[in-house]
């Protein structure tokens, strides 16, 4: 996020896009309602399913799945048509050459236009745009519902480009605030668990960083940047890949077309799992090491507003388990490295001493409140908001974004779209959540269809229906719902007995890599 | 500005009310409706004061603070209201203190503890209200329900999620999920912001139940696994079981301010959960057999040199992870870069 949580109650107006937020970020979506009932803040929600949050909307819109660039640009192209665009703030913060590209690419983004691509009615995206484009301070708040697509940057870039139009960058309350989905995404970020950057997104392959990180570590390191996982496992299945080592992730339940990430991990020579249970990816391991959960272990998460935050130990770990950085520890003294941390403070010490943006965080200062990065000196208070006054390149910049259909269109032996996501009661690959019977009675596997479409191929709430892809094939229970349009349906991913990512696509993202969840084309059936 | 409390004169903010400025300075007032989260409510009437030009006793609660105001929250008057408004609570319920489990942080126990009140003087014969269990994580048990409303407000106002209301009238109101529905047929979310902010033993952590009072446990402060929120949380633990008992919201938290959803308060079964990996294991002839960590770490070492050796460093690849400490993450790609002298580290940020 570039903006705090707290400062949610500031926006006017909030834009939820892609996020189901009460079932997916329940404290944040917690926040937002209490400014609407408050009566600070109008919500708007876009998302192809009638989300919890809808109900507490001034304005709710269906578009298709991975039609939001054209709902952006046709919003963008209303806001400019009627003059609603922050003129002072574009003038100030924005490159005129990439304003001037923006305005020409979005000219021909009409309501009527975008009404076509995206079924949102041409009336109800000009209320939209008015909406928003009025507001004084805007907020917007997406989930992977946008970046999950072959789109994934081009969302991503639409989001900032109307942020910047209605100057709504570096105030309380507005911004670009990706929710992010797990509790250290963020920092497994920030702290270089990336192929193509170090610590606090320093390049891997510039002269002046290299010989920083060699001289810090004292040793030669690679000058060429990584695979991302997703290029790694097609290069795993090709025979290129030889070992994995995985850590506390489980991309057999994960990863797109699961198929092909099993075949992937079977032809590798050699598979480390480091995790706390015997999980789906484990299993197919070589060799598995125990390791501790958040309950057992000091350190730092680093949260979706860049807050870091101390975890406590409170409990010792099971048998012989051991906390990552202690079996890291020992791997690299193994091969040879010469590794003494005695405690986590140590470690987190020395990500100070090397990440510019954390160089002003210490155990003492993060405390019980936290900071939010950039924090880059001992006496500076943490940057709640991003992009006050100036943004950290200078002028920002817009980018004109053609629209493009996703990767897989539905299609007569395909007909009804495909996505995926969340659901309160469950998290990402099930390894934590689905070891409590409670949550597990609270909810379990299904598909989300229309009434229509339940209608169509004969199924009540509850039934068995198949949903097939070109990918694979699975069977799970129906629950029909007014709240999905016809010639849609919705397969959370958490459930290993009807997994989603069996049926999903693996077409990526060209720049980020990212796997087309939140689109393909099915068929349901009567199982 | 200054205000008086009990001959003490002490700083106090415009807006803010009497109450607010006791808590602030160490006076205690027995009140339950009130709660810095969801405001005064003014009608449990058990925070009466005494103040100077006010005709009768004044909710300390709702009463917003004047400069040079003189309050006295210990005269006769004020402990003999306190007194009646506390027992006539306990003659309306079955406060059972023996076995209830919020006994220890009961905060009307604690005004029964200040105001003397060693047994109800009355006690109402026909109560006999409905004990809700069918909810996956949470007790009602409307017997020990004083009606303050906390609940009602936090679920409406804090949370937001509208389910809990007040039901009925007189003697007869009762919370009601929706439209009086049990509450596992409500639309209830199981969030628990309402056991956590029922000062009395009305709506409790089911699976808590007879696993230890508060004070038995130790608490400690840490951060929620599950989404990227980072709701601040306190782990109840039991040393002598090596267990999580319950969990709360740590209020006042700057991300979520006590609040927290049906995981991270409920889903913790995993920490303690029998199959957790307790021991390094490695795979022969398709099966897993135990090993030491001595004997895994030399494979894993010896296996990683070898590949490398033979084929480079970048047919090697590494997952770090969303779920482990910044700490660990930075140790995983220090190993990768330096142990091993390759980029290719990545983690599901977008999975």
């Amino acid at each position: 996020m570039t903006n705090d949580i707290k400062g949610l109650k500031d926006s006017d107006v909030a834009l939820i896009i892609g996020s189901d937020t009460s079932e997916a970020h329940p404290v944040i979506s917690a926040r937002i309602k209490q400014a609407i009932i408050e009566g600070r803040t109008k919500l708007i929600v876009i998302d192809p399913k009638e989300i919890k949050m809808a109900d507490y909307a001034e304005i709710y819109a269906c578009q298709r799945p991975g039609t939001d660039v054209a709902v952006i640009n046709g919003m963008m192209h209303l806001i400019l048509k009627n003059g609603w665009e922050d003129k002072e703030f574009i003038k100030e913060r924005v490159e005129p050459e990439t304003f001037e590209a923006l305005k020409s690419e979005v000219e021909k983004f009409t309501p009527e236009y975008v009404e076509k691509i995206s079924g949102i009615p041409a009336a109800q995206l000009i209320d939209i745009a008015e909406l928003f484009g009025k507001a004084k301070v805007a907020g917007l708040y997406y989930a992977m519902g946008i970046t999950q697509h072959t789109t994934g940057v081009d969302n991503v870039r639409s989001t900032a480009n109307l942020q910047m139009l209605c100057g709504n960058m570096g105030v309380s309350g507005g911004g670009v605030n990706p929710l992010r989905g797990q509790s250290n995404v963020q920092g497994a970020c920030d702290l270089g668990g990336l192929p193509v950057v170090y610590t606090g997104y320093q390049k891997v392959g510039v002269d002046a960083v290299q010989e920083k990180m060699e001289k810090f570590w004292n040793a030669k390191l690679n000058n060429k940047p990584g695979y991302p996982m997703t290029v790694a496992f097609d290069k795993a299945f090709d025979g290129e890949m030889k070992a994995f080592y995985i850590m506390g992730e489980n991309p057999m339940i994960s990863d797109p077309d699961l198929h092909h990430a099993e075949a992937a991990l079977n032809n590798l020579d050699f598979l480390v799992v480091e995790d706390i249970f015997m999980t789906e990816t484990a299993k197919l391991a070589d060799v598995v090491l125990p390791a501790t959960t958040y309950a057992e272990k000091t350190g730092t998460f680093t949260n979706t507003e860049r807050r870091v935050q101390i975890l406590n130990e409170a409990l010792c770990g099971p048998g012989e388990s051991k906390h990552d950085w202690e079996i890291h520890q020992m791997l690299a003294n193994k091969m040879g490295l010469n590794w003494n941390y005695k405690c986590a403070e140590e470690i987190f010490n020395e990500i100070a001493a090397v990440t510019p943006s954390y160089a002003g965080m210490s155990y003492a200062r993060l405390g019980n409140q936290g900071l939010h990065w950039p924090c880059p000196t001992e006496d500076h208070p943490g940057t709640p908001v991003l992009h006050v006054g100036k943004f950290a390149k200078g002028l920002g910049t817009m980018f004109a974004v053609p629209f493009k259909d996703p990767a897989e269109m539905p299609d007569e032996e395909y007909p009804t779209y495909l996505t995926t996501g969340r659901i309160l009661q469950h998290f990402h690959t099930g390894t934590m959540s689905r070891k409590s019977e409670g949550l597990n009675r609270l909810a379990g596997p299904h598909v989300m269809i229309s009434v229509e479409d339940a209608e169509r191929i004969g199924v009540g709430n509850s039934e068995d229906v198949k949903v097939t892809t070109r990918r694979g094939t699975i069977t799970t229970k129906a629950f029909v719902t007014k709240r999905i349009p016809n010639g849609t349906a919705y397969v959370p991913f958490h459930f290993w007995e009807a997994p989603a990512n069996i049926l999903t696509n693996n077409a990526l993202d060209p720049i980020a890599k990212i796997p087309e969840y939140k689109v393909c084309a099915c068929k349901l059936e009567k199982a | 500005m200054q205000i008086t409390i009990n001959g003490k004169s002490l700083e106090a903010k415009k807006g803010q009310n009497v109450l607010q400025v006791a808590i602030a300075n160490g006076i205690y007032i027995p009140h339950l409706c009130y709660h810095e989260k969801v405001g005064a409510a003014g009608k449990c009437r058990a925070c009466v004061v005494e103040i100077e030009g006010m005709r009768g006793l004044q909710t300390s609660c709702s009463v917003p603070v004047r400069e040079d105001m003189v309050v006295e929250t210990k005269a006769d008057t004020v402990l003999q209201a306190q007194r009646l408004v506390v027992d006539l609570m306990l003659s309306s319920g079955k406060h059972d203190c023996l076995s209830c489990e919020q006994s220890g942080h009961c905060e009307l126990q604690d005004a029964a503890y200040y105001l003397g009140i060693e047994r109800p003087t009355c006690q109402y014969g026909d109560i006999n209200r409905e004990v809700d269990e069918t909810s996956e994580f949470i007790k009602i048990d409307r017997n020990k329900c004083i009606s303050c409303g906390r609940c009602v407000a936090a679920c409406n106002n804090t949370v937001v999620n509208q389910v809990l209301d007040f039901g009925y009238r007189g003697h007869d109101t009762e919370i009601v999920f929706n439209t009086d529905k049990k509450m596992a047929e409500s639309t209830c979310v199981q969030c628990g912001e309402c056991s956590q902010i029922c000062p009395v033993g009305a709506i409790i952590d089911k699976h808590a139940i007879g696993l230890g009072r508060l004070w038995e446990l130790d608490k400690v402060e840490t951060v929620c696994p599950y989404c990227g929120v980072g709701c601040k949380l306190n782990l109840h633990i039991d040393r002598k079981s090596n267990k999580i008992v319950k969990v709360s919201g740590v209020e006042g938290s700057p991300t979520n301010d006590g609040m927290l959803c049906v995981k991270g308060r409920y889903g913790f079964d995993f920490v303690g959960h029998e199959d957790r990996l307790t021991t390094p294991l490695i795979k022969e002839d398709g099966q897993f057999r135990e090993a030491s960590w001595e004997e895994a770490i030399e494979l894993v070492a010896s296996k990683f040199t070898s590949i490398r050796d033979e084929y480079g460093a970048d047919t090697i690849m590494a997952l770090a992870s969303a779920k482990v400490t910044n700490e660990e993450n930075y140790t995983f790609q220090k190993l990768i870069r330096t142990g091993i002298g390759t980029n290719n580290i990545d983690h599901c940020a977008r999975l």
